[in-house]
Parts: structure tokens; sequence; C-alpha cells
């Protein structure tokens, strides 16, 4: 292809801002090769197979669990006749609103052994010990699988249900004319033309999983983020867990890699979303089996543990809590609207950088920003610390140098640390979403308004940017609820007097009294939800 | 590297560096004069914030110095080091012995020389060098099902073969285990602990998951008849709606009274090497001794105060005097990287 725009300033940026976003990955990688041989073995000699063994299996299971959820679900949406379809489009985005560690708490309230579930179960039969009856234990392995799939389901059923409804429907068409059944130019058409965005989303999922730490605890998982928060926390060896953090990350790359290997080559453009679509027509029974599918999920991944909090809440909240939960949350909000709000202008700058240049290195600074994705939260956190903990003592002796009073840490001791830490992490969310949406625009479009005349930025303005404008949105939200919800950065890296919600409930969950947060909990799902009706409003529009 | 980016971004504006130099200086002064304050103290603690929020309002109270706190459990050693000199912090709480330990082996704390602080806490309860000092002990209690009746027990015995499926405790990695696991090292050695460790490992009714609280849950449950636990849950668990009821299945018992004494631990303070608030740490810390503030940590926390001549709570009392190992502090903190091999070697939390 030809690059159709050269801006050196674009490239630089875009290449700058790409190095310092993966700096701290740098950082992780460096610090890891000062590893302890003798510590590392002892854990490859006790526990590590092990914690590798569950790491692989759950990530195998969630992503399984999430690819059955969302692809299904979003086909029944697109492309078939499944009743009450305009509410279940919106509907099956709830469970993104929950977070993974506040639906394992839930869960395990209800299913476990002093459950309410076992305990009728226990009276109607008169079974009296856990020895006479089997029950599918929660905290287990398949226990945090399920849990994680029901709320990461949704990333998959959005990004494939957007590619779905971007589809040609004239090669559909064509299909059928060929001789295919409707349901067989389903399978045979428009799965493949949405296996990129099902490929990114699933990519998501896998990352949000290896990172995941709440969850795993929670459950008693052992996993290879137990792993790296053991030989720091434990050993006191930050150079170990590095290493650890890093072969994970690797082990992600690795994936990721693999699978875009496969579909190199496959491209599938189009800005002729049809609306006049064929739908493939559900038998009754099929009608049944679809609509329960699509409820059930609906109703375990956001409904029911919903009302069991807000069940909690009137139980044991009280108002007093309301005026501290309305500074955390205010807290939440800020930060969150600025790190949404910065990742998407770097999704966009790198994403139409690597469009519009075609260059051969074009794609680099959007494929290293996505890696933070991959990192768990404290880890990168400390990698942070790391990274811009030089660059305030720089400034620090600076100022004392020149004679005025020292500021302070006030890169990695502000908020700054925080939200850089959100761009980093949550990177590769908006990356997938706003780089699948540009692979939708036809190349043709890129030269059209080159050839008019048209300079860089009108044609930015005028053309990519309001087709995209659907995926910004999109991608904003889903860094917003991601953030929302973020808890070990946050931990980690806040100033004095800082709490958001997040941080409040994890103290009230493992002290095991989440009735008593149940109300702040109540708050983060609400606050995102938020982007989920905003997000369906804007569609409907 | 910070060079290189301040030319990168100079370059990016076209602007000279004297130019740059301006913003950098204007930026400073700026930042300065928001960084400057009134008096207050800085403070990182690990406790959680309930238990230590009423304290500090009572000492601004009195003081009118203002506490800002940053609540974390993990990485706060790290944090520090990274901060090095320039850290705001001036005073660390800690939950457990060998947190503080850990923080004077990496050099992060400066001695305090407080005759009030010296006199308020035994001799055993603060560190030679004065470089930590404990503010509250607790027990590592071992919970029984009522339904067992009243017993008589060591953390020995939780090796057992009678209570086989029958025990439940926390994460072998929690810094509570790993101190209670450290003080078995220092008692019986390592060969005796690893093997200890095996057997409790083989009489978990489960694996080892949630909190101290969450085991009495299990009791409550059926799903075991002992559990570790320390002393201040037993008071949270009567006081909450929900778990008194857990609370009201179980006895809270005092191992080892017959031979060496229960396991203690400590809650403590340090003062921040870099502390930029030297005095106003320092009343923080000498407050945090004092009779009131030992009054409110005995009262709200059901903690066992440091300070001689302050009662435990009524409610604490009723579960009766016990007699405390004393191991030396020290040890256990010694002996704590040990012990979280022999655990991570008897695959107890698998």
């Amino acid at each position: 292809m030809i690059a159709l725009y050269q801006s050196k300033k674009w490239i630089f940026v875009s290449f700058l801002i790409a190095l310092v976003l993966i700096l701290p990955v740098f950082v992780m990688l460096i610090d890891g090769i000062s590893v302890q041989a003798n510590l590392f073995s002892h854990l490859w000699q006790t526990v590590l197979p092990t914690y590798l063994e569950n790491t692989l299996l759950l990530a195998f299971f969630v992503v399984s669990l999430a690819l059955v959820f969302g692809v299904i679900s979003a086909g029944l949406i697109s492309y078939t006749n499944i009743a009450f379809k305009n509410q279940l489009r919106w509907l099956l985005l709830l469970p993104l609103a929950m977070p993974a560690y506040l639906i394992a708490y839930i869960y395990t309230d209800l299913l476990d052994y002093a459950g309410p579930i076992q305990r009728a179960l226990r009276s109607w039969f008169a079974l009296q010990s856990p020895n006479d009856y089997w029950f599918f234990d929660i905290r287990s392995l398949a226990g945090a699988a399920i849990m994680l799939a029901l709320v990461l389901f949704p990333y998959i059923y959005m990004l494939t249900r957007g590619a779905f409804e971007q589809q040609d429907q004239n090669l559909l068409r064509a299909s059928r004319l060929l001789g295919l059944s409707a349901k067989q130019s389903f399978f045979k058409v428009a799965l493949p033309l949405a296996r990129p965005a099902i490929a990114i989303a699933a990519s998501l999922v896998l990352m949000e999983t290896l990172a995941d730490f709440a969850t795993v605890q929670y459950f008693a998982v052992n996993t290879l983020t137990t792993a790296i928060y053991d030989t720091w926390l434990g050993y006191g060896d930050l150079a170990t867990a590095n290493a650890l953090a890093s072969i994970l990350m690797l082990l992600i790359a690795f994936v990721v890699l693999a699978e875009q290997r496969t579909r190199a080559g496959i491209r599938h453009q189009s800005i002729r979303p049809n609306t006049n679509k064929e739908l493939i027509q559900l038998s009754f029974t099929g009608q049944i089996f679809a609509s329960v599918f699509c409820w059930l999920l609906v109703l375990l991944g956001f409904f029911l543990p919903f009302i069991l909090l807000i069940v909690m809440a009137i139980e044991y909240s009280d108002v007093e809590q309301l005026s501290s939960l309305i500074e955390a949350g205010f807290n939440s909000i800020k930060i969150s609207v600025i790190a949404a709000t910065l990742t998407v202008i770097i999704a966009l700058l790198f994403g139409l950088f690597q469009r519009l240049h075609a260059h051969k290195y074009a794609h680099i600074p959007q494929y290293i920003s996505g890696f933070g994705y991959a990192i768990p939260g404290t880890v990168l956190a400390m990698a942070i610390m790391t990274t811009f903990g030089p660059l305030d003592h720089w400034l620090n002796d600076f100022a004392a140098m020149i004679g005025l009073p020292t500021p302070g840490l006030i890169l990695s001791g502000s908020l700054f640390a925080i939200i850089f830490a959100f761009v980093v992490r949550f990177s590769a969310v908006a990356n997938g979403t706003i780089h699948s949406a540009i692979e939708n625009i036809p190349s043709s479009l890129d030269y059209a308004p080159a050839s008019l005349g048209l300079g860089l930025s009108k044609s930015l303005t005028r053309v990519h940017l309001p087709l995209l404008k659907p995926a910004i949105v999109v991608a904003w939200l889903l860094v917003f609820v991601e953030a929302m919800k973020e808890l070990p950065a946050v931990l980690l890296l806040r100033p004095f007097n800082f709490e958001t919600l997040s941080s409040q409930i994890y103290q009230m969950i493992s002290d095991e009294r989440l009735e008593q947060g149940a109300l702040g909990a109540i708050l983060i799902v609400l606050f995102g939800l938020l982007p989920v009706v905003l997000l369906n409003r804007h569609k409907d529009k | 590297m910070p060079i290189t980016l301040c030319t990168c971004l100079g370059a990016i504006f076209e602007r000279s560096t004297a130019m740059l130099n301006k913003i950098l200086i204007c930026l400073l002064l700026t930042l300065s004069f928001i960084s400057a304050a009134s008096e207050e103290v800085n403070v990182y603690s690990y406790r959680q914030p309930f238990l230590v929020s009423p304290l500090f309002d009572q000492f601004t109270e009195k003081t009118g110095i203002k506490v800002n706190v940053v609540f974390a459990k993990k990485g706060m050693s790290e944090r520090l080091a990274r901060e090095g000199k320039y850290s705001p912090a001036d005073v660390l709480l800690t939950t457990d012995i060998s947190r503080l330990i850990e923080l004077r082996d990496k050099g992060l704390v400066q001695a305090v020389n407080s005759p009030i602080l010296n006199e308020a806490i035994p001799a055993h309860y603060q560190a030679k060098d004065k470089t930590w000092f404990a503010l509250t002990t607790r027990v590592r209690n071992i919970y029984s099902a009522k339904r067992l009746g009243k017993i008589d027990i060591n953390y020995e015995d939780l090796a057992d073969e009678k209570y086989k499926g029958r025990v439940c405790t926390r994460s072998g990695k929690h810094p509570y285990t790993i101190a209670l696991v450290a003080s078995m090292i220092g008692e019986h050695g390592e060969i005796y602990t690893i093997d200890w460790l095996k057997k409790v490992k083989s009489n978990l009714a489960r694996k080892p998951q949630g909190s101290d609280r969450g085991q009495v849950q299990a009791i409550h449950q059926n799903l075991c008849d002992i559990s570790l636990g320390n002393s201040y849950y037993f008071g949270k668990m009567l006081e909450d709606k929900k778990q008194k009821k857990w609370a009201d299945e179980v006895y809270i018992n005092f191992p080892n009274q017959n031979n060496r004494g229960a396991h203690i631990n400590i809650s403590g303070v340090a003062m921040a090497k870099y502390s930029p608030n030297v005095a106003n740490a320092r009343a923080l810390m000498e407050f945090l001794v004092s009779e009131p503030a030992q009054q409110l940590y005995a009262q709200t926390n059901m903690e066992y105060p440091v300070r001689k001549g302050v009662e435990v709570s009524p409610l604490v009392a009723s579960w009766g005097s016990y007699k405390a190992d004393d191991l030396p502090l020290e040890t256990i903190a010694k002996h704590r990287k040990l012990a979280l091999m022999l655990i991570d070697k008897s695959q107890f939390d698998l």
C-alpha cells in the first residue's frame, strides 16, 4: 500500500508515546533479568508446576466459555429472529459492569455450604453433613472460570456483534445465491468474516484472566499471579516476581502473535452495514433454546448478583456511609474519565497512524502499547514506581540545585501515576476496538479525499473520525468501565487520603464483610451501567 | 533517560532549551507552592482505615496536626524504597512484626529516641535500636466448635490425627500464618516444623482460603471443627449482625497454656527514614501509646494494648487471661523466610 500522508511529527509523537507507555514494561523485563536462580528453582521444585497448570487450565476454560457465551449470543442477536431482540441486544452487555471479584463473592455466598441453595437442598432431602451429597464447589478452578467468563463474555459478544453488524450483506447474499441455506451462510461466511474481531476480543479476555488476582485469590486457586505475589511480598524478591510477570507476558504475546499469523492476509472492509439482512428463522424449540441461553446469561451475569447486592444493602447499609461513598465515587469517576479520554486519543493516534502511513513498522506503536494489559496491575504499579521514581528524584534534585523548594513526588506519588497505569493497562482495550473499526473502513476512502486534494486533517475530520465515531464511543466506555473496576494499581499508587469505590469494597471483601460495602458495590455497578445505557442510546440513533 | 525525554519534548514543540528551562522552572515553582502546607503528618498504613481512623481523628482534635493516610497492605516497603529521600511518608503502621523488621532491614526507618515511647512500651515489645515499637499485641488463637466441648489445645495438636479433615485455616502465606510457622521453627526447629506442616495439611478440611473470620464461618457450617484466628476477630464478629451467629458457635482458646504459651504478634509503628515532619511524626507515635489512644485500641479494636495499666475491653477480658510465648519477636522475624519456604515445600496451599 502506498503511504498517503507523511507527517514526521506524527511518526515522532506516535513512537514517543508508545515508548513512554512501554517504558514500565521494559523496566520490568530488565529487573526480571537479575532473577535469583535459587529462589526460582525452589519455586520450580515446589509449587510452580501446579501454578502453571492452573494458569493454563483457567485461561483455557475462561476463554472457551466466554467464546461460547459471546459468539453464540452475538450470532443469535445479529442473525436470527430471536424474541425480545432489541432488549437482549443491550441486556447482554450488562455483566460488563460487574467486577469479577464482586460476582465471585456473591455467588460464593449463595452456593456455599451455608448458602440458601445448599440449605434448601439439605432440608428437602434430609441430609446432614457435606459428606452426604455432592454439590458443585464454587471455590474451585471451575468456579473461578465460570465467574470470570460470566463477566468477561460481553467483550466477545460486543465486538463480535459489532463485526456481524458491519458485514457486507452482499457477500451473504452471494453465498445464498450459490445455494447455501441461511444457516450455512452464517457459518461459512459471516462467522469466518468476524474472526479478527473475535480474536481481538478473545485476547482481551485472555489477558484479563491472566492478570486477575482478586478472584483467584478469593477462590484459593493458585495461579502464576499467585506466584508473582508470593515471590514479591513473601520472599521480598521483586526481581523474581518481575521475571515471572515477564514470562506471563511473553506467554500472552506468543498466543496473540500465533493467532495473528494464522489470519494474516485476511481482510474484510465494509461501510455498508446493511440493515436489510436476511435472518435465520428459528423453529419453536430453537427459539426456546436461544431465549433461555441469552436470558440465562443476562440473569446469571447481572440480575441475580445485582439483586442480591440490593438485598444486602437494604439489610446492612446505613446512610452514614453515603458521604464517604460519594467522595470515593467522585474520585473513581475523575480518574476513569481522564484515563478513558487519554487512552482513546492515543489509540486513535496509533490506529490512524498505522493506517495512513502504511509504513512497514507503522503497526509497532499500537502493537507494543497493548502489552500493558497482560501485566497484573500490581506488578505494573511497581514498574511505574520504578520508572517515575528516578524522574521525580531528578526533578527534585534540579529544583534543589537552582534553589527552589522541592516539589515532592509529582509523578510517582500523585494521581498521574494511577492514570498512567490505567492508560498503559487499558490501551489494549481501546486499541483493539478502534483498530478493528479502522480495518473495516475501505482503503478507497483513504484515497478518495486525497485524490480530491484534501489534506490530512480534513481527511481525518471529515471522513475517518465520523466513520469511527461508534468505535470511539465504545472504546471510551470500555476503558471507563474497566478503570472504575480497577483495583491493584489504585491500591498501590494512590496518594494520601484517596479512596476509590473499588478500594473501599476490596477492603470489605477481604474481611468477609461485603454486606457493609454493598452500597458502594451497587454504585460501582450503576456507574458501570451508565456506559451500557449510553452505548445503547448511541446505537439507536 | 529523563534528559532525553525532555529534549524530545523540546524537539516536538520546537522550542529552544532556554525556553524549556523557563517552563520547567515555572512548573516547579507552582508545584512547590501547592506542596507547601500547614502542620501535617503523613502515614503509610498496613492497617485498615476503620481501625485507625478514629485514632487519627482524636490526634488531630488534640494537636491540630492533620493526618494524611495511604492505606495499603501490599508493596508499601517497595514504594518507600523507590521514593527514597523525597518520600513524603513520616509514620509507618504495620500489622505484623515481620513487616516492621523488613522495613528496618531495608534501611527505610530511623531510630526514635523518645522517653515517652520507651517508658510506655515493655522492653520486649520495642526494638533495642529504637527502630520499631509495638502498639498492640494479638494472640494467634485456636477457635473450636462448641460441639467439641471445652478443649485444651496446643498448636502442635493441629497435626493430631483425631482432627483429620476437621481443621480450617487461611492461606499459609498470610503474614499471620507465616509468623506462627516461624515461631514453630524457633521452638522445635526446621525438621519438626516441616513434618508438622505436612500433618496439619493432611488434616485440613479444605484448601487454605479466605480470612480468619471465614474459618469461623466454616465451623458454623460444620465444614470443620478447629481453626486458627487472631483474637480480636472474635470480638469483631460478635459485633457484626451477620457474623455473630458464626462466633456464637465457637470457643476461643488460648493455645499452649500448659507449656510455652500462646503465639503473639504485634501491630507496630516506625518512623520513616526520610520523614519530612519529624516532630509531628514523633508526636503521633507518642500519642498512639498514650492512655486514651491505647484505650481506644482496646475498646474499638479489641486488641491487647501494650501500655501497662490500660484495661482490655470487658468482652476481651471475659475470654480470660493467658500466658504468652516469650520467644523474642526478632527471632520470629528471622525465621520468616525459612517458614515461607517450608510452607511451599509442604505444598500447604495447594
